[in-house]
């Protein structure tokens, strides 16, 4: 157990990571994340509220359907990234980080505050925090939709793709978001709070293997996906970190659309890039990364720093050491080599595009 | 669970010895700790190494850990299995995890070691 954004956490269970990341990758695997922010936002007003603060076409989002984006501030600095799901026709529910819950909450607060005393009547919204009261369960694996469909009467796999739906769960009552953070296909499944470790035994009995967060980390690696506070932090903005995809600029009011806007008219110097090891050694976050030999020759003096390691590990599922980390621009092409610095040793890697594994499609 | 015959240090590698020449891992609480072995940094055949000091570095997927010597002396032989396969550390941890062979240089550096009763007690203790 280690302690994780104020919670306990398991790194693993007793079959260690490689067997958990081998589990989602070739059958189902869960993780307990009931330790991420869940916060409910409703009323009249919660549309044009959220679509200020989120990289949201607001307004746009189906009822039922969900949207990956990032909360910038002002300056569109990373202060987390998101999952937004709409629940009904003036209902949404918001899931973040647990490391960033307590800032966020904070930031949103201020500007919820700045929002009611601007926009007048007709206008209320409404914030509740679930965190405590509803419990999560991510069930990821290509027999993930198979699995909670045995256990649902067959209602989750009506559920697409990054929608949102509800059912009884082994008898258990959940709603069930189809999305993930692992490359896999599976559900975000979440009962009450207080039945959450029921709901837990029972995954278990159907064939669930238990993951901890060693094998999450590995396996949102693995598929590309960004861990907010290593990969990204508010001193980067979104376009550098490679998620220029996920925003939305043009929403009424949104405060980061202005800053946004003029970086990535401007470009940036440095972007996150994907790289595999082409000899031995496991890069790790924070390392550096430097010009060596042909990437050297581009521009650089051989043996100066152009980057840094933001996550690094072993791949069990491509037997690879890969990681991602921001380099200068002209390092960033696939093929560039670059070396990384690990512990005194300059190990040579390989700029690569993501994600590093790609699930089969069905 | 820790072969009797074996030498150990407190930073959890063991030591066989068979005449001149030690044969050196890490023990089953090392491999327990640290998960699953991904790679292992040794030196090649011909290096010298010195009691106590680091010789290597063995990385699972959550963490590094440094090597250090048992005994001091030349490496004769690296598992060249085990680097290939890191696993073996964690599935066999004193047979086929092995990880190098010294020629030793001094055979009175034995008595710095812990016999498998004193490091069992050790490991019990939480270290």
């Amino acid at each position: 157990m280690v302690p994780f954004g104020g919670w306990d956490m398991p790194v693993q269970y007793p079959v260690g990571i490689i067997s958990e990341v081998r589990a989602v990758r070739n059958s189902a695997g869960m993780f307990d994340v009931s330790h991420m922010g869940r916060v409910e936002f409703s009323g009249p007003g919660a549309v044009r509220f959220l679509g200020t603060v989120l990289s949201v076409d607001m307004p746009a989002l189906a009822e039922g359907r969900s949207k990956y984006h990032v909360i910038c501030n002002e300056q569109g600095g990373v202060m987390d990234d998101a999952i937004v799901y709409r629940l009904g026709p003036e209902r949404w529910l918001l899931v973040i980080n647990a490391g960033n819950a307590d800032a966020d909450m904070a930031w949103l607060r201020s500007r919820l505050a700045g929002h009611a005393s601007s926009s007048g009547a007709g206008q209320a919204v409404k914030v509740e925090v679930l965190s405590q009261s509803v419990g999560m369960v991510a069930v990821q694996g290509p027999k993930a939709v198979e699995i909670i469909d045995g256990l649902s009467g067959g209602a989750a796999s009506l559920i697409k793709r990054f929608w949102l739906g509800e059912a009884n769960v082994a008898g258990v009552p959940c709603r069930l978001a189809r999305t993930g953070y692992t490359g896999e296909d599976g559900f975000e499944v979440m009962p009450p709070a207080e039945r959450a470790a029921e709901l837990w035994v029972k995954l278990a009995a159907a064939g669930v293997a238990m993951c901890g967060l060693g094998a999450r980390d590995v396996l949102r690696l693995e598929a590309g996906l960004c861990l907010h506070g290593n990969d990204m932090t508010v001193e980067n903005n979104p376009i550098e970190a490679g998620l220029e995809r996920f925003l939305f600029l043009d929403g009424e009011g949104y405060i980061a659309a202005a800053a946004l806007k003029r970086i990535r008219a401007g470009g940036t110097a440095r972007v996150l890039t994907g790289f595999k090891m082409v000899a031995p050694g496991i890069a790790r976050h924070g390392m550096s990364i430097v010009a060596s030999g042909q990437a050297g020759a581009l521009r650089q003096a051989q043996g100066a720093q152009i980057g840094v390691v933001t996550s690094g590990t072993h791949s069990p599922t491509l037997d690879a050491a890969i990681g991602m980390g921001y380099v200068d621009r002209q390092f960033a092409a696939p093929g560039s080599r670059f070396g990384i610095d690990i512990r005194g040793k300059l190990v040579e890697a390989e700029a690569v595009t993501m994600p590093f594994y790609t699930r089969k499609k069905m | 669970m820790n072969p009797p015959e074996l030498k150990y240090t407190k930073e959890h590698e063991w030591a066989r010895i068979e005449g001149n020449v030690a044969t050196i891992g890490v023990t089953h609480f090392a491999q327990d700790s640290l998960g699953d072995v991904v790679y292992i940094d040794v030196p090649a055949a011909g290096a010298e190494v010195k009691q106590f000091a680091k010789f290597g570095e063995i990385e699972s997927v959550k963490a590094v850990s440094d090597l250090f010597a048992p005994l001091g002396g030349r490496v004769a032989a690296v598992n060249e299995e085990a680097k290939k396969t890191p696993e073996l550390v964690n599935k066999d941890p004193y047979g086929k995890g092995w990880l190098i062979k010294l020629e030793l240089s001094d055979q009175s550096q034995l008595k710095h070691l812990m016999d498998a009763a004193a490091y069992t007690k050790l490991t019990a203790s939480g270290h």
